[in-house]
């Protein structure tokens, strides 16, 4: 939640608030900088492709068994840079670049990777004076490292996979002192990295170095009131990438715009600094709560990836020669044989560290997710009542308010698992207390909850209450465990309680002590089902530049420059731990963060932040998520309904219908919104809100073996079409529709007032059930679907096989023992093949103690089959099989459930209407070997 | 479905449990048992379809309005029924039964769920009755209030009634006098006003010949300055000392231009100089600065003399007073802006037109706030009091609630509004909009609008919630949506006429 409340801030922040409201319900794009504005992208955007600098020196080449090192010479300025090459397991090539001398270190990212990467033997081909070549192991892929002017190409048999350094923009400013204060200046420093463009000459003549500050920003910039003093000096670094063959690139979220990337000649690069916009706007680069420097690159033939490890504030220019172009100009040059090949071009710009690049070869989309799993982590998998549905507003009042909505939900019948609490529920926005008079009695009204089975969440923070009677302020102060400012004093900010403390969350030991502090006797009123939500972990700074946090604070001795955009991983990871350990390590977490970096999947859930109650947002929500899946995070989802502004009643309605078929599944409100818990809106609104809530609730199995499944290869949830038609060009830019897993595809209606929706099923020679209606369609066309407010565009994929829990209760720890209904989908050859995961869905157990069912289920030659995928597995569940739902069947004469050797008639109705096979009660365990017979 | 579940949540209280009989399949209430016969073949309650009665109960759902399992979770339109012996029966959605919460007090919807549910609809039913026995006991005395509240009102309606009557009686009456009044005033207004236009046409000829004395001394004392050797005459060279009198601006006043003023003449003597002054006065500079006269205040265009409205408007107390304030003349007839008094007859005349004002304008005055009165009660008259009026004794009260932070006040048919109890200004949380119950029943909620408006939101607004009470008092206030306020009144203006409750524990409520 980023809006500030006027009536609630002191005189102060209102004045530096008051800037954001210059034009309502739309971002003040004055408050953030572009390009022009960040000093070190505009001095690197000023250099244009051209005849790199650089040089290998062959000669100092080293190569370990899988470590190659080779110097590079900047021939301007004669300054060594030390390139790293290494060959990683799983089909990946990890290049580093530093400076071969730093005057001091230069930041390298920690704990984003769960690992040292393992790495393959790298062998030398051959080698010349030109360059050397080497193999990269299998496929007879091969990487050429070309000596001058020094660049970096991977190759497959013929083909150019990636270049690096092709258009001659590797850029390094190396760490030097300022010339006021070094004799010997040399003209040639700024020059090493940006071109002669940059009027050097007059650096040189001012001898205090002014100019240096005025023209270019080296060595101080300000933006707005705020000034950056750069003790360092320009560090910056940049790298360009060629894809050859390459027209579609998606990922580095986070941005409000669609899930093809667009080219960005003549704009702003897409930017990536985690900032807390006021109302962000649709449709453009600019930088939004989080980032994830990880790029895809698709074609028909392949998927690669760029993951770009950096921290520093980022930007990515994309550019390429067939952006321009129509589809007509495109054939034109297909029929005339006379095209180029197309070609996308990669930039990456950021502010300081070093280049750590990890190019993951593919080839197909889920050796990339599993590539980068291997390097950052998968999902946390999480616990299943997470999976259902939030009730969330900003705020809830008071605990008479908490249970009137809980019971509100079961005066209509509508489940949900989580009720949460925003700010004002601490005393004072001091987090980890509550309000002594709104929420006294915290167990009070947690035990009401658990006596539903249900649970809640509420706000932790990172800003913290400058007030020596405040304990978490008093004992981070003792510990010494705040950022600092540029003076060594703690650093304070504005923020929700006022002035405000900044934990220094990159301390291991901070963190430690952070996670201590969710202990049940730490945190008072808290119970196991309680749970936390990170906001504002940009973090968000109201009154420092660009409402975040100043880059000369300092973290020990690394100015927030370098660790800018890892922050809100580190406070998420933080508190995740803490809420492990409070249960002695056996429950899993929940925690949802709004800041986020590469390897923030692993701790749990991210929104899309505060968006706004108009159409637009809505429609956004569908790409926003199916990028950050693309990367890693699958645990998305975006305020229902919209943060800012009141919804209208059919904009509220289509978009829990979205919603529930997203993966975080939560409806939002500000505080200056009506309310909107789901029974207002008169009856029939009700009840289309109840229908889809219950939809996701019979769905949860699905979800919840889809999260097992991410969990344990990386593979997103909710996915683009293209990732599992990677052939299918038709595929490449939808964004208006999405699968889930593999066997739902949903097409929201976005649209206000829509009558139809045009549907693009995927898959020549495959078949797409309605799953409401159960009727057939064929794969590999345009669906025209009339819609009525009812209408929820779902499909399940021929061939494959959802088990479901119809019986939808008050939430779900309540479904638990609850029978499941299978989803026999069938194929045209009459196959179809799916999986069911089963466990105690909050606890640490299916890992530590192997305590799962996994089964494998199976329909072929009429016969449909569960089987063990995890033989040494344990785990008992009262569930059964009540009903078996078979699509596209034909009639059987009889059948027959074949278990224990035994065999025993089911009884079954048949609809040759629909093709439609009902087998009714076959009753076995759910955890049980058995084989379906139609006969 | 039905939500007659409201209850549940008091469901925490010890009680042994009591057997509970189960007559027939699980979950079907005493009204419906006809229909599912042991052995007998079971047409869904729908007619859709019939089943075999092995199939009632067996955890399947098989009839589409899920009348087949009135006792298991396996119809997702099902209900159960709770007996709940000691308590009131009720039903439930199926999907609450073995879900692990103990929904009946009785416990029958967890018979297979491992929930340890105690009996508590002994307990439940007492404490029912003792709030129902309470209520009734609230609902006897605040009707009986309510019933005197209407004969109040029904006595305060006809008083004001005939009083409104009578009013307009004398409003008529009012009327004639100040139309008299009128009339008498505007013959006095005549002599007197024809006397002030009089007085100040002689009074702008003594202002011009005073004018014109100032003139000619100003020319004396420039004469005597600029014969600087005192021979009685003002040379062309004398002149020229004074280069503001130049005429063509270049700085100096040559011999020619100075020659050129003085009409031709070498020099002049003090007469003639009278033709010369004319050319040169509004230039010239004197050597001596001079006080400002408090003339200023008479050539001031904003000066009120003359034939101003305000000379005839202000009584003329009052006008002394804005003149003398405004000018900051030492005293309104001080030697410079004196205005002669008035000659006597004229006032007489004043005193006359002033008298006859003064008995119009309070003639007017008792008839505006006349019409006041009657409009006020007509006001009243017109509000719905509800349908026997009974509302009537809450107009121009004011009823307090104080919170923790703030004090709020309702003033029925008025307003309601905060105010912060340490000090701050009060907040409007909206002004009498209407009566906004329930179709039935609309005197249970009042609606306050249009009060101070929130930041980037609505105007506050405030719903009044009626329930029936023996005193008149708010009880309770909240802000469920920001903005619009939720608060509770008391009064007995709402209390029912009880009726002859039955709180015998078999009384169902089945629907």
């Amino acid at each position: 939640m980023a809006v500030i409340s006027i009536e609630r801030m002191g005189l102060l922040s209102v004045f530096c608030v008051c800037l954001f409201f210059n034009s309502a319900f739309a971002v003040d794009r004055g408050n953030f900088k572009t390009c022009d504005q960040s000093s070190f992208c505009k001095r690197q955007r000023v250099l244009k492709p051209g005849q790199s600098p650089y040089r290998a020196l062959l000669e100092t080449l080293e190569l370990s068994d899988s470590r190659l090192t080779l110097q590079l010479i900047n021939d301007n300025n004669k300054v060594h840079l030390l390139l790293e090459l290494y060959r990683l397991q799983g089909n990946m090539t990890r290049v580093k670049i530093n400076e071969l001398k730093p005057l001091k270190p230069r930041f390298e990212v920690p704990d984003v990777l769960i690992a040292e990467p393992p790495t393959e033997p790298l062998s030398v081909l051959s080698k010349d004076d030109n360059g050397i070549v080497l193999s990269l192991g299998a496929e007879s892929q091969r990487l050429i490292v070309s000596a001058r002017p020094f660049r970096l190409d991977i190759m497959e048999g013929p083909e150019v996979l990636l270049s690096l350094n092709s258009r001659g923009l590797l850029a390094f400013e190396h760490l030097h002192l300022r010339k006021d204060t070094q004799a010997q200046s040399d003209g040639a420093e700024v020059k090493e990295s940006v071109d002669g463009d940059q009027q050097q000459d007059e650096g040189e003549k001012d001898e205090d170095g002014q100019s240096d500050k005025e023209e270019d920003g080296l060595w101080e910039e300000t933006f707005k009131s705020h000034t950056d003093t750069k003790p360092n000096g320009p560090t910056s670094i940049s790298l360009d990438f060629s894809l050859p063959g390459v027209e579609h690139v998606y990922g580095i979220p986070e941005h409000a715009d669609d899930l093809k990337l667009k080219t960005t000649d003549g704009g702003d690069p897409y930017r990536l600094y985690n900032l807390d916009v006021f109302q962000y706007e649709l449709y453009n680069p600019m930088a939004l709560y989080g980032s994830i420097p990880v790029m895809l690159a698709h074609n028909t033939q392949r998927t690669m990836g760029i993951f770009w490890l950096n921290a520093a504030e980022t930007w990515v220019d994309i550019s390429s020669n067939t952006a321009g172009k129509t589809v007509f100009g495109k054939m034109l040059d297909f029929v005339q044989g006379s095209s180029e090949k197309p070609q996308t071009d990669i930039r990456w710009i950021s502010e300081s560290g070093i280049i750590d690049v990890f190019i993951m070869l593919g080839p197909k989309p889920s050796d990339v997710f599993s590539q980068y799993a291997s390097l950052t982590g998968t999902q946390s998998f999480p616990p299943l009542a997470s999976l259902g549905y939030h009730q969330c507003r900003w705020n809830y009042n008071d605990q008479e308010d908490v249970k009137s909505v809980d019971q509100g939900f079961d005066q209509h019948d509508i489940p949900y698992d989580f009720i949460w609490l925003d700010i004002e529920h601490a005393d004072g926005k001091r987090y980890f207390t509550w309000d002594p008079h709104k929420f006294s009695q915290p167990k009070e009204m947690l035990q009401g909850l658990m006596d539903k089975r249900r649970k809640m969440v509420a706000i932790v923070d990172p800003h913290i209450k400058v007030d020596s009677g405040y304990k978490i302020h008093s004992e981070i102060t003792s510990k010494d465990f705040y950022v600092k400012n540029k003076d060594g004093r703690n650093y304070e900010g504005w923020c929700w309680p006022g002035n405000s403390g900044y934990p220094d969350f990159t301390i291991p030991e901070m963190r430690a002590w952070w996670a201590s502090m969710f202990a049940y006797d730490q945190y008072e009123g808290s119970m196991e089902n309680l749970f936390t939500w990170n906001d504002m972990n940009e973090p968000s700074v109201f009154n420092g530049p660009e409402v975040t946090m100043h880059k000369d604070a300092l973290h020990g001795k690394w100015e927030h420059r370098e660790i800018h955009n890892i922050y809100g991983l580190y406070v998420q990871m933080a508190t995740a731990e803490g809420q492990i350990q409070r249960s002695g390590g056996v429950e899993r977490p929940f925690v949802l963060t709004r800041a986020f970096f590469a390897g923030s999947q692993r701790f749990g859930a991210v929104w899309t932040g505060d968006n706004a109650a108009e159409w637009g947002h809505l429609k956004i929500s569908i790409p926003m998520c199916l990028s950050l899946g693309l990367v890693g995070v699958s645990f998305c989802g975006a305020d229902i309904g919209g943060f800012f502004k009141n919804p209208s009643t059919e904009l509220l309605v289509r978009w829990y219908q979205t919603g529930a078929y997203q993966p975080f599944f939560r409806a939002h409100a500000h505080l200056d919104t009506t309310r909107r818990e789901p029974w207002l809106f008169g009856p029939e609104n009700t009840a289309l809100i109840r229908e889809v809530i219950r939809q996701r609730y019979a769905l949860l199995p699905y979800w919840y073996q889809l999260f097992f499944q991410a969990y344990r290869t990386g593979m997103p949830v909710m996915r683009p079409l293209w990732v599992d038609y990677p052939k299918d060009t038709a595929t490449f830019t939808i964004d208006d529709e999405f699968l889930i897993g593999s066997d739902l595809l949903v097409h929201p209606v976005t649209e206000e007032g829509s009558r139809g929706v045009t549907a693009y099923l995927p898959g020549a020679g495959e078949v797409w059930y309605d799953v409401h209606t159960f009727q057939k369609h064929n794969g590999a066309q345009n669906l025209y679907i009339p819609v009525t407010l009812s209408s929820i565009p779902v499909f399940q994929r021929g061939g494959s096989i959802i088990p479901r829990k119809d019986r939808v209760r008050r939430s779900s720890a309540c479904m638990e023992n609850d029978p499941y209904t299978l989803y026999v989908a069938l194929s045209p050859k009459k196959f179809a093949e799916g999986k069911l995961y089963i466990d105690d869905g909050h606890s640490f157990n299916y890992d530590a103690k192997k305590e799962f069912i996994h089964r494998s289920l199976t329909f072929a030659n009429n016969a449909l089959t569960s089987s063990n995928l995890c033989p040494d597995c344990n785990f008992l569940t009262s569930s059964w099989i009540e009903k078996v739902i078979i699509l596209g069947a034909s009639k059987p004469s009889k059948v027959v459930l074949k278990m224990d050797g035994k065999e025993t008639p089911v009884d079954f109705e048949f609809d040759s209407s629909m093709s439609v096979l009902t087998l009714r009660k076959p009753g076995m365990n759910a955890g049980d070997d058995w084989t379906l017979l139609l006969q | 479905m039905t939500c007659v579940h409201l209850l549940l949540t008091l469901v925490f209280a010890v009680s042994l449990g009591t057997p509970v009989e189960i007559q027939g399949p699980r979950g079907v209430p005493l009204t419906k048992k006809q229909f599912y016969v042991e052995n007998k073949p079971f047409t869904c309650l729908d007619g859709s379809r019939t089943i075999p009665f092995d199939r009632v109960n067996d955890d399947y759902c098989d009839c589409k309005d899920g009348s087949d399992e009135p006792g298991t979770a396996a119809c997702p339109n099902g209900s159960f029924h709770c007996t709940n012996a000691g308590y009131r029966t009720m039903f439930i959605p199926s999907s609450r039964i073995n879900d692990g919460i103990c929904d009946c007090c009785d416990t029958t919807d967890e018979y297979n769920s491992g929930a340890k549910c105690e009996n508590t609809c002994k307990e439940l039913g007492r404490k029912e009755r003792e709030v129902l026995q309470k209520m009734t006991e609230i609902t006897k005395e605040g009707f009986l209030l309510k019933q005197h509240l209407i004969e109040e009102a029904k006595k305060g309606h006809q008083e004001k009634q005939i009083k409104v009557t009578d009013m307009q009686e004398n409003k008529k009456q009012l009327d004639e006098k100040v139309e008299v009044l009128r009339t008498v005033k505007e013959t006095a207004e005549q002599p007197e006003k024809e006397a002030k236009e009089r007085h100040l046409k002689a009074w702008e000829e003594q202002k011009a010949a005073i004018r014109l004395e100032k003139d000619k001394a100003k020319m004396a004392e420039a004469f005597l300055e600029l014969d600087d050797n005192a021979d009685g005459f003002v040379s062309v060279s004398e002149l020229q000392s004074h280069a503001e009198l130049d005429a063509d601006a270049d700085g100096t006043l040559t011999e020619t231009e100075a020659q050129g003023l003085m009409g031709g003449a070498e020099q002049v003597d003090m007469s003639t100089f009278e033709s010369v002054w004319p050319n040169i006065k509004d230039k010239y500079h004197s050597e001596v600065s001079r006080e400002e006269a408090d003339m200023s205040c008479l050539v001031s265009s904003e000066v009120p003399f003359g034939p101003h409205r305000w000379l005839v408007q202000l009584p003329s107390e009052a006008f002394y007073r804005y003149v003398t304030e405004k000018y900051s003349c030492t005293s309104y007839v001080s030697s410079s802006c004196s205005l002669f008094p008035y000659a006597n007859p004229t006032v007489l005349w004043f005193t006359a037109a002033q008298k006859a004002r003064d008995d119009f304008e309070e003639a007017e005055k008792a008839l505006r706030e006349m019409d006041d009165q009657i409009r006020n009660i007509e006001k009243e008259l017109s509000f719905d009091f509800g349908p026997d009026a009974e509302f009537t004794y809450l107009y121009s009260q004011c009823y307090e609630l104080t919170t923790g932070e703030y004090i709020y006040r309702l003033c029925p048919f008025n307003r309601v509004s905060q105010k912060p109890k340490y000090g701050g200004s009060e907040t409007n949380l909206g002004t009498w909009g209407s009566w906004s119950g329930p179709e039935n029943n609309k005197y249970l909620l009042m609606k306050y609008e249009h009060g101070t408006g929130c930041w980037q939101g609505p105007n506050r607004s405030t719903t009044v919630k009626l329930t029936c009470g023996k005193e008149t008092v708010v009880t309770s206030t909240s802000e469920p949506s920001r903005c619009e306020y939720l608060m509770e009144f008391t009064t007995p203006a709402v209390c029912q006429e009880p009726a002859n409750t039955d709180l015998s524990p078999h009384d169902h409520v089945e629907l």
